[in-house]
């Protein structure tokens, strides 16, 4: 038990680490590894844990990257209180989404959020709605500056910022995935039959896993849209959507740990990719995608975890 | 009211490009219960053979035919090579699988034929006929798109080919005991469906203009017609994919305008999966426990 509690504040200080190392660029680099992460974290309690798939999340981090702005811009909220209204507006959605097609099989998901992640451009560049979301243009906010004085530049302070939100989140998710309702999930994903048999009610505990996954992927959003400081219907893709689903299965859908790897992935490699051709970072996605489905469809977080508990008992 | 007929016909058109990829998607779905996310990606690079083709100065229906055999061949391809590891796989496999050949086949097609807009040529006049209420392109489409459903659909009835296609669909087991060769079956139905795709990309390639992410909008309305018209049944389908079109284009017209067609698209999905999510041809799954 201490040991793990030694580990946690270890890892803590080692992602901290980068404040000092990095500056500018690189910083906004880790920031977005970190919100990735967090994005990718809400797919995985979906997705790996309780077994729904979707193709759609880029909608919820959005919706979240909108929320945030249109308070930030039109009411002038302060951007960390913006966060649980973005975090509120998500879980509510993806609720409402999640109610029809999660009765079906898991398809039917897919197929429904697909529909969804293509959509929504259309639907935040809509006439209706440009008085608040800024039609085509977007919104450009403010980047915070580190409050109380400290000596921190906003990146740095950004950085931080990010990394606690992205902390207790995980903390968190680890906590809902071990106990009871994590239980429940995994016995809907491995046997929905017997885990109706136990008293579970499945389509509730589906819809709100949703609910949850889309929560976790807005305040990612809302977190993205406080780091770049902009927020425009076309950097909201079907594409993006496609994105967060590669990163998590590059780092094993069914393991928290590995949607850091999924973060670190869909931030690097489209850059490394990208110096290649322009059409690059789509077929490198797409080979890895097939190549994990074939060779390891655990992800890397699930490698290295067989890994480790291979080290764990040699031989014995 | 004359814009009315006009807005009606006009979605008949796109319907039945529609119904063609709706028609696809089903063919693959019932032999295999996966749907396969890769099939507008394919008909687009399909519709960039046919360009291909033509401009190698070949005449368009030659290029039209060549392209169709070879987007059948391709089909058949992908099957072997990629689809066939992962038939019993859990769905996250599959729908992974599919992603990334999405992913592929889209920047495959912007790094070979590149990523600008180009036009494509109608092999129909380019004139209004019977007073203005329908387009020369509009009406030859839809002759070609039912020509080739109900060619589709002689193939399956009259032909023993098609025979053992339904029969490897419907069970796969008790097929391969009498004899059908159940995996080139599977095979064929890809390469039937990429060859429907890439009629469908030629057909609406001159409306849209051809560039590589053409036919995600329609694989969308696709779905919504599938879903419609029952997923697992290719009459269903069929009309699904034209009812589709009809409200799409009543819809743009009069209720919500061209900016949320799309949104359209995903109100029928969730509104079919709400109210009768076994489409309106389609039969109710039951299974024992």
């Amino acid at each position: 038990m201490r040991t793990s509690w030694l580990i946690a504040i270890f890892v803590l200080l080692a992602a901290a680490v980068p404040t000092l190392l990095f500056s500018g660029y690189h910083l906004f680099q880790m920031t977005m590894v970190v919100v990735y992460g967090i994005a990718i974290l809400g797919l995985a309690i979906l997705t790996g844990i309780n077994g729904q798939i979707s193709l759609g999340h880029g909608a919820f981090y959005a919706i979240g990257a909108y929320t945030t702005a249109i308070l930030m811009s039109s009411w002038d909220v302060p951007y960390w209180a913006t966060l649980p209204v973005s975090a509120a507006v998500c879980a509510t959605v993806g609720f409402l989404v999640g109610l029809p097609a999660l009765r079906l099989g898991g398809l039917y998901l897919a197929l429904t959020t697909f529909a969804l992640a293509v959509a929504i451009p259309q639907i935040l560049k809509h006439k209706l709605f440009e008085d608040w979301t800024g039609g085509v243009q977007g919104l450009v906010i403010d980047k915070p500056e580190a409050p109380f004085g400290l000596p921190l530049s906003a990146d740095q302070w950004l950085y931080l910022f990010t990394l606690a939100v992205g902390v207790f989140l995980y903390a968190l998710a680890v906590n809902l995935t071990q106990g009871r309702i994590g239980r429940a999930m995994r016995a809907v994903r491995d046997h929905p039959v017997a885990a109706e048999a136990m008293g579970i009610n499945l389509a509730m505990l589906k819809t709100r896993t949703f609910a949850v996954s889309a929560m976790y992927t807005g305040v990612a959003g809302s977190l993205g849209a406080i780091a770049v400081a902009f927020v425009a219907p076309d950097s909201f893709s079907v594409f993006l959507s496609i994105t967060f689903f590669v990163g998590l299965v590059a780092g094993g859908a069914a393991s928290i740990g590995g949607t850091i790897v999924g973060g670190v992935f869909i931030e690097f490699v489209p850059n490394l990719a990208d110096l290649v051709s322009k059409a690059a970072p789509g077929a490198v996605y797409g080979v890895i995608l097939i190549a994990m489905m074939f060779l390891m469809p655990q992800g890397a977080g699930g490698f290295i975890a067989s890994l480790w508990r291979r080290a764990g008992r040699p031989g014995r | 009211m004359e814009g009315f007929i006009h807005q009606i016909i006009s979605g008949i058109a796109t319907g039945g490009i529609y119904a063609s990829v709706a028609l696809a998607l089903v063919m693959i779905y019932q032999a295999t219960h996966h749907v396969n996310f890769a099939q507008g990606e394919m008909a687009t690079f399909s519709t960039y053979i046919t360009l291909v083709l033509i401009n190698l100065g070949l005449p368009y229906w030659v290029a039209f035919i060549g392209a169709f055999s070879i987007s059948f061949v391709i089909g058949v391809l992908v099957e072997r090579v990629l689809m066939r590891p992962v038939a019993n796989a859990p769905v996250l496999t599959s729908v992974g699988v599919f992603i990334g050949l999405l992913l592929i086949v889209n920047s495959m097609t912007g790094w070979i034929f590149d990523y600008t807009i180009k036009q494509f040529p109608s092999p129909f006049p380019d004139k209004a006929l019977f007073g203005g209420f329908v387009s020369g392109h509009e009406l030859g489409s839809t002759g070609v798109t039912l020509t080739v459903l109900i060619l589709v659909y002689l193939f399956f009835r009259h032909t023993r080919l098609g025979l053992a296609m339904r029969a490897a669909a419907f069970n796969p087991v008790s097929s391969r005991l009498v004899g059908v060769r159940v995996g080139w079956m599977l095979a064929l139905g890809w390469g039937l469906a990429a060859a429907i795709g890439s009629v469908a990309g030629c057909m609406v390639a001159p409306v849209v203009f051809l560039d590589p992410n053409m036919m995600s909008g329609i694989l969308l309305y696709a779905f919504a017609g599938a879903l419609l018209g029952g997923i697992d049944s290719p009459l269903g389908a069929v009309l699904g994919g034209f009812m589709v079109g009809i409200i799409e284009n009543l819809g743009g017209a009069y209720v919500v305008g061209t900016e949320l067609k799309l949104t359209l698209a995903l109100v029928i999905i969730i509104t079919v999966l709400t109210l009768k999510p076994s489409g309106l041809m389609g039969r109710k799954v039951y299974s024992r426990v």
